[in-house]
């Protein structure tokens, strides 16, 4: 753990002077703001709620991931500052760990500083309606789950390319994998399309966005994450050899 | 495998082969180091020292063979061994966005010293690299100096028993080069050093020990000066004592001598006289004997001059040869394919 804080705590210190990822954060907020507010219903009285915001989030999240993750360990391969780092006392799985929990805190910047549309939300709503906070406290849980998923698979992609462009759009394929057999409904026969659907990072958002936390959901995304992370290590202490 | 030894070799190298896909990197290395010892590591480039050190640091994984560092197994225990060694890797890559303290004090939380240590281990490290007046800068603002003095305060900020040094001075202005061999050598009088490099002076400056790779192969190990003084030249200017000598009889004359090996002709502006290069045989001396000749054929010393042959000279002879074999070896093989 001592390791794994360390790593962490450098890597948002990188992260603190990247300029690319002031620039994803920034563009992160003015696009869900502006799709907060025009899902929000604000301009349609009465109704206002979070929903359309989070329905939204899994495409979001499969955009801003990959960028905030690309550079986490192609940049060290490519500058040649892995040498250093994998030569240090630390385990491979510590060095994942804490370079997934720097891009994790990241993120979870992003999303709090959305924190200001449920309360504005909840300032200037419609005299009489009521905010359901279950759906927002909900979507906000979810959004976290998802965005591990999303950051442990966008760095395996940036274990196994040391271009970061390439590691942009490889994450970017995989989030979509994770995200695409929601779709399967649409072509598959329904019990086959309804299992193929299961495995979709989608599903579980929604499922938990509504306000309802099942422990399978949640349990769903913890596979996930962990699954990427596994990964992750192997690709890099494969660079060993 | 009953008690270790009282205090086990700092490296320890038996049979160590690495290959990358087709690439026969190591071929089969074999070497200890003592504690205490600052040892050069010396070989054209591709030789295989990078590769050597990226096995000892655990970089990379060997292919065959044994690696143990102050006794510990790399392959078993990579991190204990690990926290034994102070890495400077070539080129030594940094972080260009983190400040010099910032740096040093990851370092030190991830080499494990002690909350209230890390303010003293970053002082003494950044007093004994003469980082003083750039603690606070970023990395990426340094001069090419200061960063390999980064790089090496980086590597001994846990107090480590075995730095290992990946061309520590390639790539600095001679001024800078000096300064960092003088801190490589201060380094030494308490560490273990394994340092490699292909320019040899290094090794005469810095090094008790050489250790000379080529192709894979470890091809020398010897003390510097030792290695040096196998054979040697000598350059002498004759002249007779009335007029210029006759060629041929000088030349048969020194090819005559016991401990002479070849006899070559130079050019000399000198009036009337005759200028020679001889090769002495291993590392004999023949100065006497050569002395008394001249004086019985009334022959008249102008100059004489005894050369050690350079370790550089060894080191060619030494690394040419080998690549020489390596290509013997290899050829029928690779035409085969
Ligand atoms: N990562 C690698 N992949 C493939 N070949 C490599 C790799 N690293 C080194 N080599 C090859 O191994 C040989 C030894 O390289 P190296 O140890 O870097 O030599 P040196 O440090 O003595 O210059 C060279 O032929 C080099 O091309
Ligand atoms: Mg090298």
């Amino acid at each position: 753990m001592h390791n794994t804080l360390a790593i962490a705590r450098r890597e948002l210190t990188s992260y603190f002077h990247s300029p690319v990822a002031h620039v994803v954060l920034a563009v992160f907020l003015v696009v869900s703001g502006w799709l907060f507010f025009y899902f929000s219903g604000l301009l349609i009285v009465g109704k206002a709620s979070m929903r359309g915001f989070f329905a939204l989030c899994p495409l979001l999240f499969m955009l801003f991931v990959p960028a905030i993750t690309m550079r986490l360990i192609a940049e060290e391969r490519k500058s040649g500052t892995f040498e250093g780092l994998m030569t240090l006392p630390v385990a491979e799985h510590e060095v994942v760990l804490g370079k997934f929990l720097a891009a994790l805190s990241m993120m979870c910047v992003g999303l709090l500083c959305t924190f200001v549309y449920p309360v504005s939300l909840a300032l200037i709503k419609a005299p009489g309606s009521a905010l359901d906070m279950g759906p927002i406290i909900g979507g906000y849980l979810s959004a976290v789950l998802l965005l591990s998923s999303f950051i442990a698979f966008g760095m395996w992609a940036s274990a196994l390319s040391k271009n970061q462009i390439i590691a942009f759009i490889l994450g970017l394929l995989l989030c979509f994998a994770l995200w695409i057999p929601d779709k399967a409904i649409l072509i598959l026969p329904a019990s086959l399309g309804a299992a193929v659907q299961y495995l979709s990072v989608n599903y579980h958002f929604e499922n938990i966005a509504r306000g309802v936390i099942d422990v399978r959901d949640v349990l769903y995304y913890l596979t996930v994450t962990t699954i990427g992370l596994v990964l992750t290590t192997r690709t890099i202490a494969a660079t060993r050899q | 495998m009953s008690d270790a030894p009282a205090s086990p070799p700092m490296i320890q190298i038996e049979g160590l082969t690495k290959h990358y896909g087709r690439t026969h990197a190591l071929r089969g290395i074999t070497f200890e180091v003592p504690k205490g010892q600052v040892v050069g590591f010396l070989g054209p480039n591709g030789a295989g020292k990078s590769t050597t050190m990226k096995i000892l640091t655990g970089f990379v994984e060997a292919t065959g063979g044994i690696v143990k560092v102050a006794g510990i197994s790399v392959a078993d225990d990579p991190v204990g061994a690990r926290t034994r060694i102070g890495y400077l890797p070539e080129n030594n890559p940094l972080y260009e966005d983190m400040m010099v303290e910032e740096y040093l004090e990851y370092i030190a939380r991830i080499r494990r010293i002690p909350a209230d240590k890390v303010r003293g281990a970053i002082d003494t490290a950044v007093a004994r690299c003469g980082l003083q007046k750039v603690r606070g800068k970023d990395i990426g603002e340094l001069s090419k100096g200061f960063r390999q003095r980064v790089g090496l305060a980086q590597a001994i900020v846990h107090d480590p028993d075995l730095l290992i040094l990946d061309e520590p001075t390639t790539g600095l202005d001679p001024n800078q080069v000096v300064e960092i061999r003088n801190l490589i050598r201060e380094l030494g009088k308490e560490k273990t050093v394994i340092l490699s490099t292909h320019v040899l002076p290094e090794v005469q400056h810095m090094c008790g020990r050489a250790l000379i790779i080529s192709e894979g192969k470890i091809v020398a190990d010897g003390a510097p000066d030792q290695l040096s003084s196998d054979g040697g030249h000598i350059d002498l200017v004759v002249t007779g004592k009335r007029g210029a000598p006759d060629l041929a009889a000088t030349r048969a004359l020194l090819k005559a001598l016991p401990d002479v090996a070849e006899v070559h002709e130079r050019t000399t502006g000198e009036k009337d006289a005759l200028a020679f290069s001889l090769t002495t045989k291993g590392s004999a001396d023949p100065r006497r004997a050569l002395f008394a000749a001249l004086v019985d054929a009334e022959l008249v010393l102008l100059s004489l001059d005894k050369k050690a042959l350079g370790l550089e000279e060894t080191f060619r002879k030494l690394t040419t040869a080998e690549a020489g074999k390596a290509e013997h070896a290899d050829h029928p093989h690779s035409k085969a394919a």
